[in-house]
């Protein structure tokens, strides 16, 4: 494990755990928030035929708040239930850089479908981190839309998002 | 015996030429998904379910139940040979089994793993045969608060016997319900938490948070690590499985303990992960060995194997006997059956019987094909490791997508998944649990509606709960496991000294 003396430059610096565990439990105890009020909104009692729509969910939203809120204080107020560094820089660069090329990838299925744009998503990636050479990229990325497309639209007859490369070919 | 009548007729629906053809295809593919990063048994189904919908519903949970064998057998193989855990439960198998592997037994701990693997879930299929329809005639005296409370003692256990804090337990968990509560409310026709979208109409659907949060976030997680493969490589010949097949018998006793403890977290939802690590603890404890464990002792590889897979195994007994999931693979799975019209619970195996022992059968057939087919493919799977990361990491990302598209032909769910991706990233990082937020997303209809019936019956009083003995051992039960952590660190405190008893608790 040579590699930690290495990584431990890097990963000094960073958000703490501490940060990230107090600003998930406050978005928790947000969401338990809405689930309260909303139940609220539609009724959370009871009506001539039973109880209303929001009566369980109220009581879902109640346990909710009060869970994150005792994670938050927990977290607030115990320095070892939430200690050290939650990702370092360098490793969230690495998350962020298989992160964004996917959430581009997600958008481009609209514009593009699903087989144009995974070619290019599997070929992309796989030159930005593996550095491979073309002669390599280029069967791999085609090879795994081309079988996806045998399978789910031929074989299954399960229709994927396509775009205007397939529309010029019939599908 | 009528359970071996139903059984042989079981067999008679599992043996055709189409049902074995779907048997080995679910184990090679479940296989491959055990040993790829990113794809585990419940996201891997959850993708591959939308392919069975044109099947009949006998073949299509043959093969998606085969699935998850392949899965359970495929973790085994990255934890030996590359020290990688493909699957959660597969974690306490790196233990022993990579040590071994480093000093060139790697055969051997493979051919334990795979074998003991079948025993454990040999005997949780043995007890599913002969419980799961006792099961079944009983509870078909249930009433809706019964099933409330057996509900709510499955998520009480997820309190009791989780390793993640309490807190976070719970949130994980309510947050599921919550999100289940999200669209049309089918009992009043109120809409609940669309705030006027009519995307959110249809609710939120678990099988895209299955993908998203295993599939995505791991895929995120594995970034993280930087990994690279680097493996031992296997070789297994005959000679190798006899010897170690010579050598198992003496672990009957530890093999045994490993079964009782897997098929008893299997059927209370605590799941194989943490039956894994139990049984672990536990042989280290008891075995004569108990020091070396850790350094290659094929013990140490026995243990967390078999109970891993009796736990997944046995996780199917309450998920079609009560239509009360043991682990997400199982919660995978019983969204299938309500997708293809089945409901289980009791009346199904009066209803649905030729399903049921077909499916029963399936699992006896499916573990005897699965070990031979990993015990003569080993090197293949060890070789698919050796890929780059960089080409399977975005190939997985394009089967979610794919996956998650198909399950309601909805872009929209596509983003949901990248969301439940990133959810995903954070919870395992903060150690949320995720098996009750999944579970809760699955049953959250069940148990409100559940609830709510209790409620009717009653006119709004809580008591109903505790108004007869079978209910009230149920929930007084769930109420036990729910305060669990507070009542063992009462008792540790009351044995302070004895330290030796801790030690058999789970590794946290």
């Amino acid at each position: 494990m040579h590699d930690n003396e290495h990584a431990d430059e890097g990963s000094r610096r960073g958000v703490s755990t501490k940060a990230v565990e107090m600003v998930v439990a406050a978005i928790i105890f947000g969401l338990g928030l809405v689930v309260v009020f909303d139940s609220r909104r539609v009724g959370a009692g009871w009506a001539d035929d039973g109880p209303q729509a929001g009566y369980f969910p109220f009581y879902i939203g109640l346990i909710l708040c009060a869970a994150s809120a005792w994670t938050l204080l927990r977290a607030a107020f115990s320095d070892h239930a939430a200690g050290g560094v939650f990702v370092s820089r360098k490793k969230l660069r690495l998350v962020m850089s298989v992160f964004i090329p996917s959430l581009i990838y997600v958008i481009a299925i609209y514009f593009i479908g699903i087989y144009v744009s995974s070619a290019v998503f599997i070929g992309a990636f796989m030159y930005w981190h593996g550095r491979f050479p073309w002669i390599k990229i280029i069967p791999v990325s085609l090879l795994v839309p081309v079988s996806m497309f045998l399978l789910f639209e031929v074989w299954f007859l399960v229709p994927l998002p396509k775009g205007p490369l397939e529309a010029l070919i019939g599908y | 015996m009528e359970e071996f009548n139903s059984l042989m007729q079981g067999f008679s629906v599992a043996l055709t030429y189409h049902n074995l053809l779907f048997m080995l295809v679910g184990i090679l593919l479940g296989v491959l998904i055990g040993v790829l990063p990113g794809l585990g048994g419940a996201n891997g189904v959850a993708i591959l379910l939308p392919l069975t919908f044109t099947m009949p519903p006998t073949s299509a949970i043959i093969m998606l139940s085969c699935i998850y064998w392949g899965a359970l057998f495929g973790g085994a193989i990255t934890s030996i040979l590359f020290n990688i855990p493909g699957e959660p439960w597969s974690v306490a198998t790196t233990f022993d089994g990579h040590p071994m592997a480093k000093s060139g037994r790697a055969g051997e701990a493979l051919t334990a793993a795979f074998t003991s693997s079948f025993v454990g879930a040999l005997f949780a299929v043995i007890m599913i045969t002969f419980l799961a329809p006792l099961v079944a005639k009983f509870s078909l005296k249930f009433g809706p608060p019964e099933f409330f409370a057996v509900q709510l003692l499955t998520f009480c256990s997820f309190v009791g016997l989780g390793k993640g804090h309490p807190a976070k337990t719970i949130s994980a968990m309510m947050l599921g319900f919550a999100l289940a509560a999200v669209g049309l409310d089918t009992v009043t026709g109120t809409l609940r938490m669309t705030f006027g979208t009519s995307e959110l109409l249809r609710g939120f659907d678990f099988l895209i948070a299955v993908i998203g949060l295993f599939g995505i976030g791991e895929i995120l997680l594995t970034m993280e690590e930087g990994l690279a493969f680097k493996g031992v490589h296997a070789r297994i010949n005959p000679r190798v499985v006899l010897q170690t097949w010579a050598q198992l018998p003496k672990f009957w006793l530890t093999a045994l303990r490993a079964t009782l403890i897997g098929c008893w977290m299997g059927i209370t939802p605590g799941g194989a992960t943490p039956a894994s690590f139990m049984s672990y603890g536990i042989a280290k404890r008891f075995s004569k060995t108990g020091e070396k464990f850790g350094t290659g002792e094929i013990e140490g590889v026995v243990a967390p194997e078999t109970a891993a897979h009796a736990a997944g195994t046995s996780a199917l007994l309450p998920m079609l006997t009560l239509g009360i999931p043991g682990s997400p693979t199982a919660a995978v799975l019983l969204g299938g059956l309500l997708i293809w019209g089945l409901q289980p619970g009791p009346l199904l195996f009066v209803e649905q019987k030729e399903f049921v022992w077909g499916l029963i059968a399936s699992m006896y057939i499916g573990n005897i094909a699965g070990l031979l087919i990993v015990l003569t493919t080993v090197p293949w799977w060890a070789a698919i490791l050796r890929v780059p990361f960089s080409i399977i990491a975005p190939v997985i990302v394009v089967i979610c997508a794919i996956g998650a598209y198909t399950v309601h032909n909805a872009m929209l769910d596509v983003v949901m998944m990248m969301v439940f991706g990133v959810v995903g990233y954070l919870f395992k990082k903060l150690d949320y649990p995720l098996a009750p937020m999944v579970l809760a997303l699955v049953l959250g209809d069940m148990a409100e509606s559940s609830f709510r019936q209790s409620m009717l019956l009653s006119r709004g009083e809580v008591s109903i709960f505790w108004s007869n003995g079978l209910v009230g051992s149920i929930c007084g039960l769930a109420m036990l496991m729910l305060f669990w952590p507070v009542i063992s660190k009462v008792l540790a405190r009351m044995r302070r000294g004895n330290n030796e008893l801790d030690e058999a608790r789970p590794v946290e």
